[in-house]
């Protein structure tokens, strides 16, 4: 069959050969992408339905099969696994919650300022607001930790206010249990002390965000909003002058410009930023591996931690790649639901096929430079 | 139908590529050749004088036999180790904490090479029993700590306390602990954690472990909380998170915790970062069961099927030998495992006298595979000792060290 099927191309022709040298050319790429991507998470998937324990490679012939059987142990399995799932599924929920929405409209707030044609040091304020950006993570959770010592800085100053601060880093007291306590409830009504989804009770669902944990979120949107202001900054810059001076002839307030005009506008930018937000929260590891993980009751450890420990500490190195593919699925799901939020619907439909390509691009650059920002 | 033909060819590359990397890389060591073998280490080291003593011990053996010693001093010895197993390339010689060795032992992972040793015999039985999976040996004790009471004699002196008063039961220490506690610094601290708690679990007749069973909900581990929440609701015991001190060493050493209860490393912290801090160690206080301290060492692991077993054998010999176990004491303050070198530590450091004499009334903490992870959900827990009810803290725990316990055996 080849031999009929390639002969009339000998023939000649102009495009003969270029095929070959079209695989020739993207190979080094593709065989960099299957070493380095398509075969590891083929691996690690492997390993996530295996009982490897880490030792030599996952292909050894001693390595079993077991199915779904670490994915059972961390969803369905009674048993301290799954609690510490639960747990951390709970901790990194709140966490998301808090540090997407805050970092967008932080980060939005701060590039309309430095926009501004009337400020004066533009410069001066984009690097200041940028400079936490640049600066590694691992830095800036150090300087945290001297600034939210029971006699730390922070403390200090809210003291003079007559407030007494908290442990910060090691207080696990949840933010709605203490607010709930300040009306006297203390514990959990019976209906919500039972164990529910993945071993947790619906009071402990609902503790919200522990003051450690609260912490960590202050310094996630200290450093990510930076980055998130250049990248709406880019966008803002992109709209001319001629539409704010069409919305003044229409007689639109600054404020009414703002929502109704530039907001719209900055429609991509914002689903890169809540992609890439929502994308880096879920995956949040190093402030929580520099802190320890298990400090302040276990209310600071994420999935991330708890598959980076299930590994390497406790050699469950399945339940270790399964957390990590739950946490993929977490977000893949999450940002499709996502994507569905921001679509537009409805009377403006003729429009979004303009914004459409603009979207997609924005959308894949969520993808590829994931690992460049925090 | 051509590009298919390429693109299996290019996938065909990536696959090799990739299994190439996969299989084992270091199978090109040659067998039993006894010098020139580049042999690398890996330490857990407490320091800068620890790493030193360890390199220029390793130096010296390499000098008389022939071969090379890299030691690596790791930054987080439990995950370097899990790198190396996973990655088929472990260190020929490594730090074995006692808190991994069953799991290690259990998976397969190190050589059961203890028995091999000239001096296999010389150990003190407690370490050797702790070194050992199904009734075998596996690796030789590095050297070996207790758990003592460091009393800050300024402290002392300034409260009016004699060495008459030092305290040798729960009551005494009670109440040493409560003329300690002034508005600057509390009487007692240690960590918050299983560690040292269990020393008093210990002391009141209690173990997590009797025999085949669990044992963690016993009302004698209760009574050992009990004494501790007495003690923190007097005022007399905070944990170091609460002075604002990265552990029980540091609080002692700035003078937050009159009494902490560290092991022998506590001299170290001292000279180096305290170097003014007059103190003495004495032995643990006995409970209302008798005396009881906790012993921690780590042993020196090879990896299974070890192609540098026998330069590894001698070289692990040479280490543990009393006269480089004393020297190492003399560098950064650990006590050799052998029952002749521990004497000897002894009278040449009759300061650290009383960790010797814990070896008496010393176990081991509990270590079977999969207890590191119910021992670290109860240290998260021991988070709320001051107001939780004890056994509620204890009934999580025996759930938890059940179901590894089942799972290690079943």
């Amino acid at each position: 069959m080849p031999s009929t099927a390639v002969r009339p191309r000998r023939g000649g022709g102009i495009r003969r050969g270029e095929a070959r040298s079209g695989w020739l050319f993207i190979a080094p790429s593709v065989i960099i992408t299957a070493v380095f991507l398509v075969i590891p998470i083929a691996l690690a998937f492997w390993v996530s339905l295996s009982d490897w324990n880490g030792f030599q490679s996952p292909l050894n012939p001693r390595v079993n099969f077991v199915g779904l059987e670490n994915y059972a142990a961390i969803t369905v399995d009674e048993g301290l696994d799954r609690r510490n799932f639960g747990i951390s599924v709970r901790n990194n929920l709140y966490y998301v919650l808090l540090v997407v929405p805050l970092q967008t409209i932080i980060s939005l707030l701060l590039a309309v300022q430095v926009n501004r044609a009337a400020l004066r040091g533009k410069g001066f304020f984009r690097t200041a607001f940028y400079f936490p950006s640049v600066t590694s993570t691992v830095a800036i959770v150090i300087v945290f930790q001297f600034l939210f010592t029971a006699s730390g800085a922070v403390n200090a100053v809210i003291g003079a206010f007559g407030i007494d601060g908290p442990d910060w880093f090691n207080d696990s007291t949840g933010l709605v249990h203490g607010a709930l306590s300040a009306f006297g409830v203390s514990g959990p009504p019976p209906a919500l002390a039972e164990p529910g989804f993945l071993g947790i009770s619906a009071w402990e669902w609902l503790a919200g965000p522990s003051v450690a944990m609260t912490s960590l979120i202050m310094l996630a949107i200290f450093t990510t909003s930076g980055t998130f202001m250049l990248l709406f900054l880019a966008a803002l810059q992109s709209i001319g002058a001629e539409i704010d001076e069409a919305t003044l002839m229409d007689g639109a307030g600054p404020v009414r410009k703002f929502f109704s005009v530039t907001v719209p506008m900055l429609r991509p930018t914002l689903f890169t930023v809540l992609t890439l937000g929502l994308i880096g929260s879920w995956q949040v590891f190093d402030q929580i591996y520099v802190l320890g993980g298990a400090s302040a009751g276990g209310t600071i450890s994420t999935p991330a931690f708890l598959a980076y420990r299930s590994s390497f500490v406790d050699l469950e190195w399945g339940q270790g790649a399964a957390i990590a593919f739950i946490l993929f699925l977490f977000i893949i799901v999450l940002t499709v639901l996502q994507r569905w939020f921001l679509k537009e619907r409805g009377p403006k439909k003729r429009k979004s096929t303009t914004s459409k390509p603009a979207e997609e691009a924005a959308s894949a650059t969520a993808f590829t430079v994931d690992g460049g920002l925090r | 139908m051509r590009t298919s033909q390429w693109s299996a060819a290019a996938l065909a590359a990536g696959l090799v590529v990739t299994l190439a990397a996969c299989s084992s890389a270091d199978e090109g060591g040659d067998g039993d050749v006894q010098t020139g073998q580049e042999l690398t280490m890996l330490i857990g080291s407490s320091g800068d004088a620890e790493t030193t003593a360890v390199q220029a011990a390793a130096d010296a053996w390499a000098a008389e036999t022939g071969n090379t010693v890299e030691v690596i001093a790791a930054n987080d010895l439990v995950q370097q180790l899990g790198q190396g197993f996973s990655g088929n390339n472990p260190p020929d010689i490594f730090y074995m904490p006692w808190d991994q060795f069953q799991t290690y032992a259990a998976q397969g992972f190190i050589e059961p090479y203890a028995d091999e040793l000239s001096n296999a015999g010389d150990f003190l039985p407690a370490l050797a029993e702790q070194f050992s999976y199904d009734g075998q040996f596996y690796c030789a004790p590095k050297d070996f700590s207790t758990l003592g009471l460091q009393i800050n004699l300024d402290a002392w002196e300034a409260a009016g306390l004699t060495d008459a008063d030092i305290p040798t039961d729960w009551d005494q220490l009670a109440t040493v602990a409560q003329t300690l506690t002034t508005g600057e610094q509390v009487g007692l601290s240690m960590g918050r954690e299983y560690a040292r708690v269990g020393v008093f679990m210990n002391q009141a007749g209690g173990s997590l472990v009797d025999g085949d069973t669990i044992a963690a909900d016993s009302p004698e581990n209760a009574e050992a909380l009990e004494y501790l929440q007495g003690l923190i609701a007097d005022g007399s015991l905070k944990f170091p998170q609460e002075l604002e001190a990265g552990w029980g060493g540091e609080a002692f050493g700035l003078g937050k915790a009159a009494m902490v209860i560290e092991g022998p490393w506590i001299n170290g912290a001292m000279a180096n970062d305290f170097p003014d801090r007059r103190f003495i160690s004495v032995e643990l206080p006995a409970g209302p069961a008798g005396p009881s301290t906790f012993a921690f060492s780590n042993c020196w692991g090879m990896p299974v099927g070890s192609e540098t077993k026998d330069a590894t054998l001698d070289l692990i010999e040479f280490l543990t030998s009393d006269e480089q176990q004393l020297a190492f004491a003399e560098a950064f303050g650990v006590i050799p495992s052998t029952e002749s070198g521990s004497a000897a530590y002894a009278e040449q450091f009759p300061d650290n006298a009383a960790f010797v004499a814990g070896v008496a009334s010393a176990t081991s903490p509990v270590a079977f595979q999969g207890a590191s992870a119910a021992l670290a959900d109860f240290n998260v827990q021991l988070e709320q000792i001051g107001s939780a009810d004890p056994s509620a803290l204890l009934g999580t725990l025996q759930t938890n060290l059940q179901a590894a316990f089942d799972e290690a055996n079943g």
